[in-house]
């Protein structure tokens, strides 16, 4: 077999994958139908376990084909699929491609408490639905946070700075794209694992993925007994050390001609660069560098991050000393949640429906679910935006099934809240003067503007047509946390009543020019 | 020498009544006010492009309003996400038979674009005007980037004294401004002047700044060359979004005038109300920025069958 072209077809399968599954995430534009999605993200491992276990459904089975993959030729998943291990291969390439070194890895041991430790508390986590540890150690998750939080933001500044410029040119082709920034705590910690697994690939391969990730230690499991396995050729070896200096998971051992296969990740690269034939697979019984243009791009586009940060932080200030603080009871989780606690019990914080969300309103929460529910998506409707009644999204397209992709008749009778009235807080009765945002926005007119004082129209909520959408709280000139009308969150969705059905409407004047 | 009177007379009185059309034509007979053209036409029962077309030659014809290689800005109402027959947005065929009378008339180009409430792609697209536009030759602009809008001052506003207007509005040479006829929940209707708060960025200041002045402030700084009030669909009642279809009535109606709040005052009557009702059209005629007294003005009426 030609081993050469073997890895060629790898590497070619891993970027498909890679550039695939990333720009699900830099979607700005909305070209994505949401049902390729799933098509796209079937084979990631965790998000695909976790649909099963809820749904058995056979769009779900993606995890179990993975198993079997790896049962016939080993951690290939790893090496093709994984989104987070081809970007750890992007950073290894780099160190290779720098090092003057002839033979770059060397042969390392493994570090079987600390990955089974692990393994074992994930596999507890998901029994007892403590999902938290899985969104932390979740290679696709931490991808897609990634992507979310760090890259998108760039890719968003970049678009519209070249907008603009066409724009000034009368080109409308691409269009300024709406950004809302991430709580300041979720950009440092994406940052910080960023620069943890990006440093750690840099200097040991694969070291993220033989040490910490559940996925690789369980595939690690099963690819010990894979039918297909590296094994060497020991008559043909001539001892030149080539394959250890390739080896991103430093799992060689030229003194007792062993691969370890629970590390192994499949990349070939060893068997292509054997001139020796030593190598086969077979199913028979194988700096610090200172480069400163380097850190100058992270620094700007760290800056950027943050710079776009600050720029949305400026409130002026106001009197509001006779204002009442909003009382929020629980936060908003998304339609198709079902429950908070469900929903903290199965989202992995990927990111996914934060990046894809048309109204940007689902932006990941720090403190609003508590610590269970850290880097989870909530609704924003301060400064995210409010929920678009027409659109379904978010559950068509979440990878676990934390989200359920609910048809658009049962989302627009979901209650994921209750609207609240503050009349204290509202311009109509602090001021005399009319308003009417909130009103203006509510797709139910659960939000109703009544007779007030005169000639004045203030709002009235009822709230058993009220859907909890935040299309009132959004637009309410009165800053948060003063907001006139507000949503309090529904810790288990409701139903909430269609609003009643209304006879057709007929012209109000009779006459044809009343004038 | 009697018959040569006779032909003459008769021929005279012949010639001046086959002129009559160009004096004002049957209205001149039937003892209505001679006039050129109206302060106002209001048209019932044609479909919203053709209703345009005879509005448009009772006010003065559209090369009254447009010459050639003028640069127009035409401002429907494109706020909100919903397809044309919940009467939410603009009927899209009135807006392209106005880019395409504009560019008959000589128009250099015709921009449409409106600061939407809802996600502008999907409102420029679900309302129908984005396609209805390009296929009349006009340009369809984003109003949702806040570097088009540029700060200019309005002295003469009480509440409303600044605010950032959409540059396509400070740069052009003709402004049309077309409105959908429908209710509203915070100023009751939304007609022509409630419809410029989509060109200005921050909405929100008027929201607390005292709603019906900042609407009519707006006025003092700019009015709108031409008001289209489309009733082809009217909102009556949960606007300006609507819940659903029945919220809306096939009214066949389109009122249009240079006059921005004697349209608003037409149209306002149209839903049983009276203009002095509506804070923003009695604030308007007050501080002298329209009429709204309707008896004191020509108004063409026409019913088309």
């Amino acid at each position: 077999m030609n081993y050469k072209k073997l890895k060629q077809t790898r590497v070619i399968l891993s970027l498909l994958f890679f550039i695939l599954t990333t720009s699900l995430f830099l979607d700005i534009y909305e070209k994505y139908a949401n049902e390729t999605v799933h098509e796209i993200l079937f084979l990631q491992f965790i998000p695909s376990l976790l649909q099963f276990i809820q749904t058995f459904a056979i769009g779900t089975i993606g995890f179990i084909i993975v198993i079997g993959l790896t049962a016939f030729i080993g951690r290939i998943y790893c090496s093709t699929i994984c989104p987070l291990g081809i970007l750890q291969d992007v950073f290894a390439w780099l160190a290779k491609k720098r090092s003057q070194a002839r033979f770059f890895y060397k042969k390392k041991k493994a570090y079987p408490i600390l990955r089974y430790s692990l393994l074992a508390i994930t596999i507890i986590s998901l029994i007892i639905s403590f999902s938290t540890i899985i969104s932390l150690l979740d290679p696709y998750s931490n991808f897609g946070r990634f992507v979310t939080y760090l890259f998108r933001p760039v890719v968003v500044v970049l678009n519209n700075g070249i907008a603009m410029l066409l724009n000034k040119f009368e080109v409308y082709s691409l269009n300024p794209v709406k950004l809302v920034a991430a709580p300041w705590f979720m950009l440092i910690f994406s940052i910080l694992i960023f620069l943890t697994i990006a440093f750690m690939s840099y200097k040991r391969g694969r070291l993220f993925c033989n040490t910490v990730c559940p996925v690789g230690t369980f595939l690690g499991l099963i690819s010990k007994v894979s039918f297909l396995k590296i094994r060497f050729d020991e008559d043909n070896c001539t001892k030149c050390g080539k394959c250890i200096g390739a080896c991103k998971s430093e799992c060689i051992d030229l003194k007792l001609y062993t691969v370890d296969h629970s590390r192994c990740v499949d990349c070939f690269n060893c068997l292509a660069v054997c001139n020796d034939s030593a190598l086969k697979l077979t199913s028979k019984p194988p700096k610090a560098n200172t480069n400163t243009s380097r850190r100058n791009a992270i620094t700007t586009g760290i800056a950027l991050l943050v710079g776009q940060k600050l720029l949305a932080e400026s409130n002026p200030s106001n009197d509001t000393s006779k204002l009442l603080v909003n009382k929020k009871e629980h936060p908003v989780s998304p339609p198709g949640s079902i429950s908070i606690k469900r929903f903290n019990e199965i989202c992995t914080g990927c990111g996914l429906c934060v990046a894809v969300c048309p109204t940007q309103v689902l932006q990941p929460a720090v403190g609003q679910y508590g610590l269970k529910g850290f880097m989870q998506p909530h609704m924003d409707y301060v400064d995210g935006g409010y929920c678009n009644f027409d659109c379904r999204g978010c559950g068509q397209i979440c990878p676990t099934g934390a989200i359920l992709p609910i048809e658009i008749e049962e989302k627009q009778i979901t209650q994921l809240g209750k609207a609240v009235f503050v009349k204290e807080n509202c311009v109509v009765y602090t001021d005399g003067t009319d308003c009417g945002a909130c009103s203006e926005h509510c797709p139910t007119k659960a939000v109703n503007m009544i007779p007030y004082e005169g000639k004045l129209l203030i709002p009235e909520v009822d709230q058993s047509i009220c859907i909890g959408c935040g299309a009132c709280e959004h637009p309410c000139p009165i800053d948060a946390p003063y907001k006139a009308i507000y949503v309090n969150g529904n810790a288990v969705h409701q139903a909430a009543e269609k609003p009643k059905e209304e006879e057709q409407t007929s012209a109000p004047v009779e006459e044809d020019f009343p004038f | 020498m009697k018959r040569r009177d006779f032909l003459r007379t008769g021929i005279g009185a012949g010639l001046i009544s086959g002129a009559l059309p160009l004096f004002g034509g049957l209205d001149s007979i039937n003892g209505q006010p001679v006039k050129t053209e109206y302060d106002l036409a209001a048209v019932r029962g044609g479909n919203g492009g053709d209703m345009f077309d005879r509005a448009i030659e009772a006010i003065g014809g559209i090369s009254k309003y447009v010459k050639a290689g003028q640069k127009v800005v035409v401002k429907p109402n494109i706020g909100w996400d919903a397809p044309p027959e919940r009467a939410a947005n603009t009927n899209p065929e009135v807006v392209a038979r106005i880019v395409k009378r504009c560019k008959e008339a000589g128009a250099s180009e015709v921009y449409v674009f409106d600061n939407t409430c809802n996600k502008w792609d999907r409102c420029y697209r679900n309302s129908g005007i984005e396609d209805a536009v390009k296929e009349a030759g006009g340009k369809m602009i984003p109003g949702n980037t806040e570097s088009f809008y540029k700060e200019v001052e309005i002295p003469n506003g009480k509440s409303l004294k600044k605010a950032k207007v959409h540059k396509m509005i400070l740069e052009s040479d003709v402004f049309i401004n077309v409105p959908v006829m429908k209710h509203h929940s915070s100023t009751r209707i939304s007609l022509a002047m409630k419809n410029l708060m989509g060109v200005v960025w921050d909405r929100k200041f008027y929201h607390s700044n005292d709603l019906h002045q900042c609407i009519a402030d707006f006025c003092t700084f700019k009015k709108p060359d031409l008001n289209i009030i489309d009733g082809y669909n009217m909102m009556t009642k949960n606007g300006p979004r609507g819940v659903s279809v029945a919220d809306v009535t096939n009214l066949k109606a389109l009122i249009a005038s240079p006059d921005i709040v004697a349209a608003d005052a037409a149209a306002t009557k149209m839903f049983g109300l009276q203009p002095s009702e509506i804070g923003h059209i009695g604030i308007a005629h007050e501080m002298k920025l329209g009429n709204m007294n309707l008896e004191e003005l020509s108004i063409s009426k026409q019913k088309m069958v």
